[in-house]
């Protein structure tokens, strides 16, 4: 079942195409690793799928659970379960960790959160949000208050990024128990072991996807740069 | 009900505990327009108060390698809706000497009042002071607070201050507060304020580095909202080797609300570093985004990001 439609969506900065003609499905329950050089448009197709402000698509649809969300403002479309781990989460001063992680449901206990994302309780629960954060820790934080969210598509941008690579195992168990929770996940992702946990995977050039399928095939064309012979078509 | 009963209920309003002015082990001075309605002072901790003619005069000390466990408690306030409170206030730790001060300054009918504090502050030889003041002054606003505070910093000496002022309406604050630091002496001095309606804030910290090794830190956290506004001076001077500081200044404005920060930074030692940051606007475009998109409205993400600034 689709869950998450993109149809032609075009977006452009200043005289660059970031987006043209994008197309892409995701199924309810499936892992989609997104995968492409930097530049190539992933954040922008993350941001604007969550809805930020300058990302709105000049043309084509953004289609979830057969609703359009071209109008639907951010919280709007986290409230309809879209959910999104930042690939450079902000810091807040005078936030608590605890509070962070139980924004929308204060039954959630946050030492579990914590733990999902291989930190310690007990060394984080009286911290802030804020700079006294390393960016790793940042980052696992972040991944914990989407867990809490239990979104139906959790939308993870490099959530490997700034982690150490002892840790990818941390980061693959997260990202698996977002689908044990029944949630889909777009996976956007550099690093092809994190890629192939997905049931499916996409390459992105150009603006474009230019081939979808499993993870091991479309890894190793993006790992052998055979998507420079692509000629758009 | 008398003024102590109405001051006492004010402080309980706010969230003080009532108890402590009934404690023998805690130091305390309530004080309501020119009259002291109660003092108290503890081994170590002596509270002398004149009333003068225009205002009144409070002299606090503390002895030399005394160590105040328990915060002293200072209640400033009027409870009519008019009138004016002039304060003189002398503090003086002597060498050694550790204490924390909490002073609550209530105006809970403020209409037409004005409050003005000059405090000359003492920390001597290896001596500490955590000040921490703050203040209610009711839904009408109309009152002036002017606090001035000179604070002298001995050698290895501590002094850290924290004003807040983020319930009720603010009136029009103008704080006057100056620091020097001795040698190895750190100094910290914390502002939050929240304007409203028409507020008007005006705050100017310095903090002078003129010992060896000298730290410093100015901290202001202002919010903003309505026609209220702001203009923050935060001053420090390195003038000593060794010595750092640090002015770090963020206002957040929404509607029509006007902020203005001068981070005034210099040293006259080559071997001294004074830095400063400030950051003016409106609330941060990626901090929304992100609680938006962990479903919070916009109102309520504004309300948290300020609430976070200010706590």
């Amino acid at each position: 079942m689709e869950l998450l439609k993109l149809r032609d969506l075009v977006f452009s900065a200043g005289n660059k195409v970031i987006l043209d003609r994008f197309s892409l499905t995701v199924e309810a329950c499936e892992i989609h690793a997104l995968v492409g050089t930097n530049g190539s448009g992933k954040s922008t197709l993350a941001a604007m799928i969550m809805g930020c402000e300058g990302y709105a698509p000049a043309s084509g649809d953004i289609i979830f659970d057969q609703r359009s969300l071209n109008d639907q403002k951010i919280h709007e479309r986290a409230r309809l379960g879209i959910a999104m781990a930042w690939q450079e989460p902000v810091r807040f001063e005078g936030l608590g960790v605890p509070e962070y992680l139980t924004l929308r449901d204060s039954s959630l206990d946050p030492a579990a959160l914590l733990t999902a994302v291989g930190l310690e309780p007990s060394l984080y629960l009286h911290r802030q949000v804020d700079r006294s954060l390393s960016g790793g820790e940042r980052r696992r934080i972040e991944l914990a208050s989407v867990l809490g969210l239990k979104p139906r598509l959790a939308i993870l941008d490099e959530p490997d990024s700034g982690i150490d690579m002892l840790s990818t195992g941390d980061i693959i168990g997260v990202v698996k128990r977002f689908k044990d929770n029944g949630a889909a996940v777009l996976l956007i992702t550099h690093q092809e072991e994190i890629a192939r946990i997905a049931d499916r995977a996409s390459l992105m050039h150009r603006g474009r996807i230019i081939c979808t399928g499993k993870p091991v095939p479309v890894t190793a064309w993006y790992r052998e740069k055979k998507y420079l012979a692509w000629d758009g078509e | 009900m008398s003024d102590f009963e109405s001051l006492v209920e004010a402080f309980g309003a706010v969230g003080g505990d009532q108890a402590i002015l009934g404690r023998n082990d805690i130091a305390h001075l309530v004080v309501v327009g020119h009259k002291v309605l109660s003092s108290h002072s503890i081994d170590g901790l002596s509270v002398e108060t004149q009333e003068t003619c225009d205002g009144i005069s409070v002299q606090v000390k503390v002895a030399e390698r005394a160590r105040i466990t328990q915060p002293v408690h200072m209640c400033f306030g009027i409870v009519q809706s008019t009138g004016t409170q002039r304060i003189q206030m002398d503090v003086r730790l002597e060498k050694g000497a550790h204490a924390h001060f909490i002073a609550h300054c209530l105006f809970p009918e403020a209409k037409r009042i004005q409050h003005i504090m000059d405090a000359q502050i003492i920390v001597g030889m290896g001596a500490a002071l955590h000040y921490e003041e703050s203040h209610f002054h009711g839904p009408h606003g109309g009152i002036e607070v002017i606090p001035k505070a000179h604070v002298t910093v001995g050698k290895d000496g501590q002094y850290s201050s924290e004003f807040t002022l983020v319930t009720g309406l603010v009136g029009m604050l103008d704080i006057d507060y100056t620091v020097e630091a001795g040698e190895n002496a750190v100094t910290e001095l914390t502002t939050r304020v929240f304007g409203h309606r028409t507020d008007r804030i005006k705050i100017r910290e310095a903090i002078i580095l003129a010992g060896r090794n000298s730290r410093g830190l100015i901290k202001t956290r202002i919010a903003l909202e309505h026609e209220a506004s702001a203009e923050v001076t935060g001053i420090t001077e390195g003038n000593a080797p060794g010595a750092r500081g640090h002015v770090d200044c963020m206002e957040i404005v929404k509607d029509r609300a006007v902020a203005k920060a001068i981070p005034v930074v210099s040293v006259t030692s080559p071997l001294a570093k004074v830095t400063h940051e400030a950051a003016i606007g409106s609330v941060d475009k990626r901090q929304l985004e992100t609680l938006m998109s962990h479903g919070l409205d916009s109102e309520e993400a504004v309300d948290l990001i300020v609430r976070g600034i200010l706590k």
